[in-house]
């Protein structure tokens, strides 16, 4: 029988980070995300696990310390909400120019500035994108429960080891507040500094007789191999694009239109499927998992059967313009959403998709 | 890879009094004619190479002209992003309490953009060693201000010298960490003499050293010259460094343990 805890998703993400044997958590307090780090300054992981806690002096020295970490092969991770992310995108383009796995949490709010502590969906863009300087790409994860919260730690860190590249859980305010049931996985043990060694033979762990010494950067000042590196970079993009699209599917078997939305708008969109069929309208929804790398493909095959789409988020409307590229155009796709800390409800969804479609 | 580098039909053995130290890379360093990198990259690594820790240690180079260090030292490097060497430093020495950790940072990088990271570092008292060149300008980007730049020293943002009205007062960021509980050691040293090196050798020992005793931070701050940014021959330089740049930043020892 596994163990169930009442958990805010805020203490998932902690507890998880706990369970999956991280090595180091390095974070700075801004609502609403808060709970992690004093979740885990509480829980003591040094005494359970030998986990390091920090709270830096500030969002850009935590993500610092997370490059400092993962350049010497541990599993390392940091937490932050929509300001906080912005001032780690220094680190992050650095983490991701150095080729480092890492995690980073964004539990978002309603910007933009120091917008407000409610929850937000307008972080789609400088997470998929890139979000710093540079051709790059992070690993976007989205969950929609306390129990997705907990269990993505888990795969973030899968993912970002398996390609050396930065995962990002992109959460909001009320996946990060609200509390739900969560089974909780088996303690994993942390590396041994030897297994370390083994398997990360790149990482700075000191310069050894039978290697040379290993260095962590993203600089090269010769323009032809720097091009040549952006390369391999865009290749492992193509390569995380073709393994690693997740995503789940709600009625869309009979669906006449489709309703694309991750994270709590996705949950708002389930009960607007209910509300929708049961005035006659076939509604079904596409949840992706991963934004990047989003699921291009099977929704230019749902393509072929819908009307039309709906895509539900927080923001102004970003993540539309991926289904847009990803339909090519083929039907309408058009967007609904609320915006500075507001949460739709599910009855004003169905209401948008009546009047854009019907 | 010391002994290979060295023509024997040139050197003979007997005559052969001093060796480039064994940890330095083969690699030309890119450094200026007279800049004093050269001589402090050197004491960092004799050091290692005397405590026998290469495959202990693991230093973070900074932005600035020793941004490529990691191309000059055998040593497990990770180059930082501007400032945050303390940073990195930090999660590694943490992660990693039995290796010896360093940072080496310029003006620049240590005490204008790096300031926080810097003075919290030092203020946790992070078991690690900062080795802090500090030559009173930004010698990579060509010769601009820095924190350290002194009052009325011409640079390409302050042609006409440093105005303290307008410009501000240079930062004395080594008597400030040292006023921190956090820092176990902090010495201000240079390297154009060789007395000069040889107390700086000192220094920077004692701050590796200290690495064993986990009682805090050691700082050592180098006053180095930039010839290129101060458009001075090498000589004049230091020459020039004596004058002006000691007066301001007095060299010694600011803050020694009791104990020692």
């Amino acid at each position: 029988m596994k163990e169930l805890r009442l958990m805010k998703g805020n203490e998932a993400i902690a507890e998880a980070a706990i369970r999956a044997g991280v090595d180091g958590y390095f974070g700075y307090p801004i609502t609403p995300q808060s709970e992690v780090l004093e979740y885990l300054m509480a829980e003591q992981p040094e005494k359970r696990t030998g986990m390091v806690v920090l709270q830096a002096e500030s969002e850009v020295a935590a993500i610092n310390m997370v490059y400092g970490g993962a350049g010497a092969g541990k599993k390392v991770m940091t937490s932050s909400s929509s300001p906080g992310i912005s001032l780690k995108q220094e680190g992050i383009t650095y983490i991701a120019g150095a080729e480092l796995p890492c995690l980073i949490v964004n539990v978002v709010r309603g910007g933009p500035g120091l917008g407000t502590i409610q929850p937000a969906q307008s972080d789609y863009f400088q997470s998929t994108k890139g979000g710093g300087h540079g051709d790059y790409r992070l690993i976007v994860l989205a969950p929609a429960s306390v129990q997705e919260m907990y269990d993505f730690v888990g795969l973030a860190f899968e993912l970002a080891f398996k390609y050396r590249n930065p995962a990002l859980i992109l959460s909001d305010g009320a996946i990060g507040q609200m509390m739900e049931k969560v089974e909780i996985s088996d303690q994993k043990p942390r590396w041994t500094n030897e297994e370390i060694k083994k398997m990360f033979p790149w990482a700075t762990t000191g310069k050894t007789p039978d290697r040379p010494h290993n260095i962590i950067t993203s600089l090269d000042l010769d323009p032809n191999k720097q091009e040549k590196f952006n390369h391999k970079l865009q290749a492992k993009y193509k390569e995380i694009e073709k393994n690693e699209v997740r995503f789940e599917e709600i009625q869309t078997k009979d669906a006449e239109y489709l309703f694309v939305a991750y994270g709590t708008s996705s949950r708002i969109c389930q009960k607007s499927i209910q509300l929708a069929r049961a005035k006659g309208i076939k509604v079904g929804l596409l949840r992706p998992l991963t934004l990047f790398p989003f699921p291009s493909a099977r929704l230019f095959e749902l393509s072929k059967q819908v009307k039309g789409i709906l895509t539900v988020e927080m923001s102004a409307g970003q993540m539309i313009e991926d289904v847009k590229l990803a339909v090519r155009c083929s039907i309408p796709v058009e967007h609904y959403g609320r915006m500075g800390g507001i949460i739709p409800s599910p009855e004003e969804v169905v209401t948008a998709l009546e009047q854009k479609f019907l | 890879m010391a002994e290979n580098s060295i023509n024997k039909d040139i050197v003979k053995e007997e005559n052969l009094v001093f060796k480039k130290t064994g940890l330095f890379t083969d690699k030309p360093l890119s450094y200026c004619p007279g800049c004093g990198h050269g001589t402090a990259h050197r004491l960092v690594l004799e050091t290692i190479e005397e405590m026998g820790i290469q495959s202990e240690t693991i230093g973070i180079a900074p932005v600035g002209c020793s941004v490529l260090a990691y191309e000059f030292m055998d040593i497990d490097m990770q180059q930082a992003a501007h400032g945050r060497a303390p940073a990195l430093a930090t999660a590694i020495k943490r992660l990693y309490p039995e290796k010896f950790v360093f940072t080496y940072q310029g003006d620049g990088d240590l005490a204008a953009i790096g300031t926080a990271e810097t003075i919290h570092a030092c203020n946790r008292g992070e078991n690690i060693t900062i080795i802090f060149i500090n030559n009173g300008i930004y010698g990579m980007t060509g010769g601009q201000m820095a924190p350290t730049t002194l009052p009325g020293m011409k640079s390409s943002t302050s042609p006409y010298g440093r105005d303290i009205q307008s410009m501000g007062n240079p930062l004395k960021i080594t008597e400030l960490v040292a006023q921190l509980p956090g820092t176990y050691f902090v010495s201000r040293q240079a390297v154009h003499t060789p007395a000069a090196v040889r107390k700086a050798k000192k220094a920077i020992k004692t701050a590796f050293e200290n690495q064993k005793l986990k009682k805090g931070l050691s700082f050592v701050e180098i006053v180095s010259n930039c010839n290129s940014g101060w458009k001075m021959e090498p000589v004049q330089a230091n020459q020039w460094m004596v004058d002006n740049m000691f007066p301001f930043y007095p060299l010694g020892d600011i803050k020694v343990p009791a104990e020692q």
